[in-house]
């Protein structure tokens, strides 16, 4: 701003009416550029605010030792929700990991070459931003439709589908960074093809990948639509994946719509948690990979 | 001589050998190689298997509420799970309605970020401030959800609902999409509320293809004596036009599939009305709402065309927005 004004103050013709007009619009433009930020932050800073002040007050022992209180009774916490989401959250991490990864290094190494792996560069960025609600639908019908219940598995697979194209996106745009130099030393050396994507290439940006896995699950871990008709929910300690499990997205949503006072609170404090949860890895994957990363 | 012959044959014999480790050595590879290449194809055709598998399935669920109601399924107003009539108008009229409006308060506020973040920002704040943004989008679906029905909509609907009601809502035509009471919840709710969760995307590829414009040609525009303004809006925005719009077909994708912080918000309700105030119901409210409780198979059937239709559409948009951006990136190489 200072840096303009200076430029523009020596001139003389600044008295020129286009002058001032132009100098105007581009003040206008600014502020309202700046305004634009501040908002943005705002918000975000509204909403953490929100979070803290009204969760803050649920986070005790109780919220992380006991199970979600029955309705009209007293206190109560979130330990099988807490539970619940994890073992899905694992479980799909586990599953989309090693998925993403594979297909992350196809479509590196093999990618230039041919029209198939364009294709499914393609449908992997669509997938990536394609309405989670939708899966858990697909899920529905394929999977809880025919077992005829729902269970914590069928909320894995939904979570999977939606974590598997984050790893592979970050994967094959990590891998093609890695210079071409370094896979031409070990190609010299005799190595075979496989050797060296996965040796050389994908050990090179190891970082990289785990950055994929984190960011997939920060993404997993908040999100309440595919859930919805897939794990459903349970008001027990249960660990038992092949039946309806409890997790931290659908307790939230149901207890914050709740006549009960203390339902009410624990879902903000749920909120607090998966909140700043989600935030951390999200930070985390960014710090430990400087390179820019996909949404 | 004969003992010559003999140490001759048995170096060929020798070489050889060796050729033929090497031969086997290369067979080994070459098999070795086509698994790996034959094992991450198929992990990669998991991706558009699963993509074919949502369309055959949500298909195969539409079918029945297709036979039964034909195309006019997507103009008929009515939902009625108790004379089980369905008709997918008003889910369809409040998806693009939420998702239109938050494009157009998304738009401009992201086009400020992304001007902020790579003009006007001092170079040590940037990557702070442009995490913070992207933070926005980390925050999950639900929590927009709480927020917006708990802290947004009650301040919304006691103050400035009733000022806009009370100017905009004066004017002749455009008059009427401010009336009605100020509940605080409704479509404009929902919409403001998507238009937050958007704007990390949008900005976030704004930034990106501003960034690729050549400094020369900036350069050039400052040599003219262009203020910066200027240089943004007639020398970036110009250069990066198909990039912008593919950011902000990216922002409609998202908004488009958008389930928990809608459903929190929208209100609800299987009314069409001219009113933005008005509650309503978006494909991902009903589907969220009423597919647990659906017991006619017809209700069911007709949830599942509510999500092809979305799906369907969501496809779209977003490959327009990909294709957009493929041109983008095919420019960056010509600078």
């Amino acid at each position: 701003m200072s840096q303009v004004s200076a430029m523009n103050a020596p001139a003389k013709p600044a008295m020129n009416p286009v002058y001032r007009k132009r100098l105007l619009m581009h003040r206008i433009g600014i502020a309202l550029s700046v305004a634009a930020m501040t908002l943005g932050l705002a918000v975000l800073a509204w909403i953490l605010f929100t979070l803290i002040v009204k969760g803050f007050g649920a986070v005790s022992v109780d919220m992380f030792t006991q199970t979600t209180p029955a309705p009209g009774s007293d206190g109560g916490g979130l330990i099988n929700a807490i539970v619940g989401s994890t073992m899905m959250v694992g479980l799909a991490t586990l599953v989309s990991t090693p998925i993403g990864v594979l297909a992350g290094v196809y479509l590196a190494e093999y990618g230039e070459e041919n029209k198939l792996a364009q294709v499914t560069r393609f449908v992997t960025d669509i997938m990536l931003s394609a309405p989670s609600i939708v899966i858990g639908l697909f899920v529905y019908a394929l999977y809880v439709a025919q077992v005829k219940h729902f269970s914590g598995y069928a909320g894995s697979i939904a979570l999977s589908l939606i974590a598997v194209p984050v790893v592979v996106r970050t994967t094959d745009n990590m891998l093609r960074l890695v210079p071409n130099s370094l896979l031409e030393a070990a190609f010299a050396l005799g190595a075979p093809r496989w050797k060296v994507a996965t040796l050389v290439r994908l050990r090179a940006v190891k970082a990289g990948v785990i950055t994929g896995v984190l960011l997939a699950l920060a993404r997993i871990a908040g999100e309440t639509a595919p859930l919805l008709f897939t794990a459903l929910n349970n008001q027990f300690q249960s660990f038992n994946m092949n039946a309806p499990l409890a997790n931290l997205p659908s307790v939230i949503a149901s207890f914050a719509l709740s006549p009960y006072d203390n339902w009410r609170s624990l879902a903000w404090g749920g909120a607090l948690l998966i909140t700043f949860s989600v935030l951390a890895l999200n930070i985390l994957s960014r710090t430990m990979f400087s390179q820019k990363v996909p949404n | 001589m004969q003992t010559a012959t003999a140490a001759a044959a048995s170096v060929t014999a020798a070489e050889q050998a060796a050729t033929q480790a090497m031969h086997r050595t290369m067979r080994n590879q070459r098999i070795q190689d086509f698994i790996f290449h034959k094992t991450t194809m198929l992990f990669a055709l998991s991706v558009l298997a699963v993509l074919m598998g949502i369309i055959i399935s949500l298909m195969v669920g539409a079918w029945p509420a297709f036979k039964e109601f034909g195309p006019a399924f997507i103009t008929t107003v009515e939902w009625d799970p108790v004379n089980d009539k369905y008709g997918a108008l008003i889910a369809i009229v409040g998806t693009l309605a939420t998702s239109g409006i938050a494009l157009l308060i998304a738009f401009p506020v992201s086009f400020g970020i992304a001007l902020f973040l790579t003009e006007i920002c001092p170079a040590g704040l940037r990557r702070p401030l442009g995490t913070a943004v992207e933070l926005l989008a980390g925050v999950p679906s639900i929590i927009y959800g709480m927020w917006g029905l708990f802290v947004f909509a009650p301040l919304f609907g006691d103050y400035v609902q009733p000022l806009l009601k009370n100017t905009i809502g004066h004017l002749p035509i455009i008059g009427q999409f401010f009336s009605g009471p100020t509940m605080g919840i409704g479509i404009l709710t929902a919409a403001l509320i998507l238009a937050v969760m958007i704007i990390p995307f949008i900005s976030s590829v704004m930034r990106d293809v501003f960034e690729i414009v050549p400094a020369v040609l900036k350069e050039s525009a400052y040599g003219l004596g262009c203020t910066r303004w200027e240089v943004v809006r007639k020398i970036v925005l110009p250069y990066t036009k198909t990039g912008v719009v593919g950011g902000v077909m990216l922002g409609l994708g998202r908004a488009l599939g958008e389930t928990m912080a809608v459903t929190f918000v929208i209100g609800n309700t299987n009314k069409l009305s001219w009113s933005l105030f008005a509650p309503g119901n978006s494909i991902t409210s009903l589907l969220a709402n009423e597919f647990g409780e659906a017991q006619s198979a017809l209700h069911v059937s007709s949830l599942f065309s509510l999500a092809l239709i979305l799906f369907v559409i969501t496809l779209i948009v977003l490959s327009a927005a990909k294709l957009m951006l493929a041109g983008m990136s095919r420019k960056e190489g010509t600078k």
